[in-house]
Formats: C-alpha cells, structure tokens, sequence
C-alpha cells in the first residue's frame, strides 16, 4: 500500500478495503458515504470563505484599495468574522410573503451547487462521483437553481425582487443554451461525457490546444455564458444594485441571505472548474509535445495544485469582468445570447465536428 | 336577487405596476422619490416627489444677513459650493455696485473651475457605478482627493468652503496654491485618459447611452434644462459665455454644444466640460495679479431697496439668486433657481417608454443633487 498525493486511488482502495474487512458491506458503504458528504461540505464551506475574501481583495486591488486587512494576517479572517455575524443576526419575517417558499429557495439555490460538485474531478481518484454522463449531469444540476432564484423573487412580495427573478429567469434560460453547445463542441472533440475520462483525454494536450480554433471559441464562449449563467457582473441583472437595490434577494436576512451569497461564489467555482476540467485539462500537468525534462517537473507539481491553479486563474478571469464592465441591459443581454453566441455556437459546432471528422486536431 | 355587477375585466399583460424608486435607493442618489409606473419592464411614466430633504434655505435667508447667507448656499448644491457662494457674493457686490478686486475675480474663477471639475468627478463616479461599473467610483474619487487637498490647503475645509465673501474672499490663498494646482492639472491630464479606457470606449456602455433618453432642443428650452445637460441638446446656454462674470471674459475656452441630446451627449459634454475647465485654469493660473484679497466693505451690509438677479453656471446648469430687499440688512425675500430643480422636470419626459435600467442611466446622466432640489 502507498499513498502518493499524485494518485488517490490506492487511497481510496484501502479505505474500502479497510471498512469491509471490519463490517458489513451496507455499512462501509454508509460510511464512505458520510465521510465524502462531510468532506464535500468542508470544501465547499472553506472554498466559499475563500472565494469571499479573494473576491475582495482582487476588487480592492482593481481599484486602488487596500481590501480587508484588520482580521488575521491580510485580513484572512475576515469572511469567517462576517460569517459569524451573518449567523447571529435576526431573521426578518416579512409580511405577506409565501413562507414556505421564501424559506425553500435559499436551500434549493445552495442543494443545486451542492450537487454540481460532487461529479468534478479534483484529482485523481479524488472525485465523488464518476458518471459516465458527467458533463449532462452538471448542465441539468446546475440549472437547477433557477428555480430557487424565481422562488425567491416570487415569494417576497416585492416588485424590486419580482423583477429581478424575471430576469434570471429569461437571462439563465437563454445561456443555458450557449453553455451546453459549447461544452458539446469540446464533447465531440472528446468522444466522452465522463469527466474522468476526458481529463484522461488530456495527458498530451490540454483540449483548448488540442481543437485549436473551435476549442478556443468554444472557451470564450463559455466564459461569456457562465458568468451570465452565475449571475455574475457584467450580466448581474438579477441582482443589479443600482436599479433593483438587491434583486431577487432584497427580503433576505442573515443566515439566508448568506446562502443566497455563498451559493452564488459556489456557482462561480463549479463553472470555474469545469472550464478548468474541460478545456484547461483539469488536473492535468502542463504538457509539451518531445519536452521529456519540462514534462517531468510539471508532473512533480501535484495534481490537486494544477486543478486549483486553473480554476482559480479562470475564478481571476470572471472577477476581472465583473470590476471592469458596466452592467448589460435585459434586451441587450437577451440580444447577445440569441442573435450572437448562439449561431456562433451551432457554426462552432458544424466547424469542431468537420475538425475531428478530418483528423485536423493535434 | 343579488345585483350583478360588471368590474371591468383588466387585460393583465397591460395593467401598470408602480414601485416606489427611494426615497431610499440606491440610484436616486440622495433622498429623492420616484414613483415610477411600469408596464413589465418598460417605464411608462414617472412623478418625482421632492421635499424630503426640504430645509427651508429660502425661508432662513430672511432672517440672515448677507453674508450668513452665503454659509446657507454652501448646503444647496454642495456639490459646486464655490459656485453657489458666487452667486450670492455677485448679487450683493452688483446691488452695492462694489468694484472688486482683479486678484478677487482671478482666484474666484480658478476655484470654481476647480469646483467644477471636482464636481464632474464625482457625477462620473456615480455615473459608472448607476450603469454597474464599480470601479469608477473609486477612479473618481481618488482624482477628486487632490482637489480637495488643494481646498484644504488654502482655505480650511474640503466640502462646504463658504471662501468666498461679499466684496472678496475670506483670507488669501496658501502660498502653495498655485504650484498644487499646476500639479494636478498635469496629474489629470494624464488620469482623464483613464476615464475614457474604463468608461467612454467600452462597448456596453455606448450601447446602453446611445439613442436612449433622448431630449431635443425645443424641449430642453421649454422644460428649462440647462448645463451640460441642456447643452448636449444643443441648447446653447453657458452663462460663462453669454453673460461672463469673474475673468471669464479673458479667458479662452469653447462652449461645447451637443446634437443628440442623448444619455451619451450628455456624458460626453461633462468630459468635453472637465478638459475646457483644465484649460481655463491653466490660462489663468500663472497670471493671477497681486493686490488685496477683499474689496473695502462695510461691516453691516445694506443692499438698497429693489431687486436683484444673478446667474452664474454651477456644475450642474445655471444657478439663478433673485433677492427682493427693503434696504434692511437682510433680504425681504430670497428665491434661488436651481439648476436640478429644472433638470428633474424633465426626467419624465426622457424616461417614457425605456426601460427601467435605462431610467437609472438617465437619472445619472442628469447628475441631479438632491438637496438642491428641495432647498
């Protein structure tokens, strides 16, 4: 038995290994199962936190500021102190407002991201759930929370939220769309939905190398449509401060609208990583082609540090977007969607598709 | 029997909402009221509700002496305090037919384009961040920090100044003034193009000003909208121009005149109106003549029995004081007309049939300041 960070496959064999020999195989299972869900809840929780104060102190570096730096050193603390404070201040009860639904949507929001991540790779073996539709899962999941953003709008019983649930409505129905097509370019290139399978795929060349031109329009585009997707700055609308004050989550109070938020930095992660797992080459070293010494220190990196590596250089992307761009418009965003990225899209596809029927790929 | 009655069957896709825009709201940037009708998205008209943050100015002017007063305007738009402390200082100099000066009008008029431009700052901070750009806000007001430092420096405080006084200016300027100010506008110069990188050339910006908002010129003379605003719809209306006061007349710089009359036209004059503000400094700073800083005046002012009127142009428009006196040593009735006032009027106007972000970059675009509304 040996552990290596570079493979936790043994690792994963040996725990089972040891669970069975101790117990029935029902229990093993059960407990495999809760110690994932907790680890899953760790990283989720801890990532949040992160994502949080590396979101402020890459805006306040943006523009001109100093960001947090009272808490911990840098200020670190930060997030968890605001945490703290979130979860000791009042539940305002709102008047008139669907209080069962008002109530479920923070839950339904913060259930879908939960769910997205359990099929992303972090590494190798190191992944919760390998389906072999792994990509459609994702894409069906992570729609999910859509429901809870109109649920929340609906609910309150204010016009501010009403609006901007519509919205999100329109605005995640439509980049669903742009989403999807272009995860199913790099789909075609891959021959594989399984996320395991195409970072696999990747050991010598990451696809947004590999498929050249439609791989790397395929990237932009799903760039675009992700960041619409999580609600994110250009395309906040949902939430858009200036007009709607807070949007879909105006009523919200303490530890719900912490869920409102951290759901959101969540959302930004899981779109993060799988731009990272499927056109960056996940967990993948860094390959070049006949460079055996360079693709030997790139393997010493481990893999967990490549995946984080990439999602957060795309997390640093999206957050660039947000602090630079002005806020579209509904009709432009719905425009972008349906009159470009969308024909840009199917195109794109026809292109990938003649690209790999011809072997003209690396 | 029961009597039927017949409600009107209302056609859901058409019926009118209304939401309250403030008085506490992100975007109406102060205490402003909007209630806004709305058709989904789409505004279908708006009635402004002022007075939140009425105080009464008009009123207390009677009881103050003229140069109280001055202390009072400081707190209408506090944006251009300069200016506002202009206007009054003019009205009293014109009806005591006082000669100030040449050093007084020389440094007047350098503060005020000073004022000015801090002031335009501050509107293309609050600018980007009604049409979602965050980071504006901080762009600006870290440019708009040196001008203060500046009015620190010469005359004490860095918001409501009240520098200047009925026949001259409270003290002289810092011996630094000249060298700071000469250091900014070099500084700006170079930051301004900052301005346009983040802001004037980025495509989503430009898409959501263009066409939208849109005031032609006939509307702009009737509704009374003046200042960059009114200029944007080719409304040529710089008092700084048409009736120069301070050194203006010496000065060389252009009066900017708009055609569109759109949200773009507008943000685009406030641009054009910070470089000409630049260039009017850097004209006058060097030659700023020696001599006493007030004119002789007595110690209790009495204006002459009449009326009296004079404009100056704040930041924002034309800034008018109209003072009715009976020779006593405060003023018999005191109206201001302030620019925003007029410039609100014809949000309504402009606002009609676009959509409700739309509204936010209008209202922004306008750049009203809220305690000059109500006064």
């Amino acid at each position: 038995m040996n552990f290596s960070i570079y493979d936790f496959t043994s690792f994963n064999q040996w725990i089972d290994q040891f669970l069975r020999a101790h117990m029935p195989g029902f229990w093993a299972v059960a407990i495999e199962m809760t110690i994932i869900g907790l680890a899953i809840l760790l990283f989720y929780a801890l990532v949040g936190l992160f994502l949080v104060y590396a979101e402020r102190k890459v805006c306040a570096f943006m523009q001109n500021r100093v960001g947090p730096n009272r808490v911990g050193p840098y200020g670190f603390f930060q997030t968890i102190a605001d945490f703290v404070k979130l979860m000791l201040k009042e539940l305002i009860h709102i008047k008139n407002a669907d209080q069962l639904l008002f109530n479920l949507a923070p839950f339904i929001i913060i259930i879908a991201s939960f769910m997205a991540i359990a099929a992303i790779p972090f590494a190798k073996g190191l992944h919760a759930i390998d389906f072999d539709i792994g990509i459609l899962y994702v894409i069906a999941v992570s729609s999910l929370g859509v429901v809870g953003i109109l649920l929340a709008g609906w609910s309150s019983n204010n016009k501010y939220s009403l609006i901007g649930a519509m919205r999100s409505g329109a605005q995640i129905i439509s980049y669903e769309l742009s989403v999807g097509l272009s995860l199913v370019t790099i789909v075609i290139l891959a021959g594989t939905m399984q996320f395991s399978q195409i970072v696999e795929g990747q050991a010598n060349g990451w696809f947004i190398f590999k498929g050249h031109i439609p791989a790397f329009i395929a990237f932009i585009i799903f760039l675009i449509s992700s960041t619409a997707e999580t609600n994110r700055g250009p395309f906040d609308l949902a939430e858009a401060e200036s007009e709607l004050t807070a949007g879909f989550h105006t009523e919200y109070s303490g530890i719900k609208f912490a869920f409102f938020f951290l759901a959101e930095y969540m959302n930004m992660f899981i779109v993060a990583s799988i731009a990272a797992t499927v056109f960056l080459g996940g967990w993948m070293p860094f390959h070049m082609g006949g460079w055996a010494g360079f693709n030997h220190i790139m393997d010493f990196i481990p893999p967990f540090v490549w995946y984080i590596g990439k999602t957060f250089f795309v997390i640093w992307i999206m957050m660039w977007f947000k602090w630079t761009f002005p806020r579209l418009r509904i009709d432009q965003l719905l425009t972008l969607e349906w009159k470009y990225l969308l024909p840009i899209n199917l195109v794109n596809i026809l292109i990938m598709a003649f690209v790999v029927l011809m072997g003209w790929h690396f | 029997m029961k009597e039927v009655i017949n409600l009107p069957v209302k056609n859901i896709e058409e019926e009118e909402y209304h939401i309250n825009m403030g008085p506490q709201h992100p975007s109406t940037h102060g205490v402003l009221r909007l209630v806004v009708s709305l058709q989904g998205e789409i505004v279908k008209n708006l009635k402004p509700h002022c007075g939140y943050i009425h105080r009464g100015i008009e009123k207390m002017c009677e009881k103050d002496t003229y140069p109280q007063i001055i202390h009072l305007t400081d707190r209408m738009d506090y944006l251009s305090a300069h200016i506002n402390n202009h206007a009054v200082c003019l009205l009293v100099e014109k009806a005591l037919e006082v000669d100030v000066p040449e050093r007084v009008k020389y440094i007047r008029t350098i503060v005020d384009e000073l004022n000015r431009i801090a002031s335009h700052q501050l509107w293309w901070c609050s600018f980007g961040m009604d049409m979602g750009g965050l980071t504006c806000y901080f762009y600006g007001l870290r440019d708009r920090e040196h001008i203060l430092d500046i009015f620190e420096e010469s005359f004490g405080s860095r918001l409501l100044h009240s520098y200047y006084t009925p026949g001259g200016l409270m003290m002289d300027i810092h011996p630094n003034f000249q060298k700071s100010v000469k250091d900014f506008i070099k500084y700006f110069r170079r930051k301004i193009k900052d301005y346009d990188d983040i802001l004037t050339g980025n495509i989503i910006m430009q898409e959501r000003t263009k066409g939208i908002g849109i005031l032609s010129k006939e509307d702009a003379i009737s509704y009374g909208v003046t200042g960059p605003s009114g200029r944007a719809s080719g409304f040529a209306c710089d008092v700084r121009k048409h009736h120069p006061y301070g050194v203006y007349d010496k000065a060389d710089f252009q009066e900017i005149l708009g055609t569109e009359g759109d949200t773009f036209t507008r943000y685009m004059m406030r641009m054009h109106e910070m470089r000409e503000s630049m260039k009017i400094i850097e004209q006058l700073i060097d030659n700023i003549p020696a001599g006493d800083y007030s004119a002789k005046m007595k110690a209790v002012i009495k204006l002459p029995a009449g009326e009296y009127y004079q404009r100056v142009e704040a930041s924002r428009g034309e800034l008018g004081v109209y003072c009715i006196s009976d020779g006593n040593k405060t003023p018999y009735r005191m109206k201001f007309r302030s620019p925003n006032f007029s410039n609100l009027s014809a949000l309504d106007h402009m606002s009609r049939g676009v959509k409700i972000a739309d509204l936010v970059a209008i209202g922004g675009s306008l750049d009203y300041v809220i305690p000059d509304i109500d006064r």
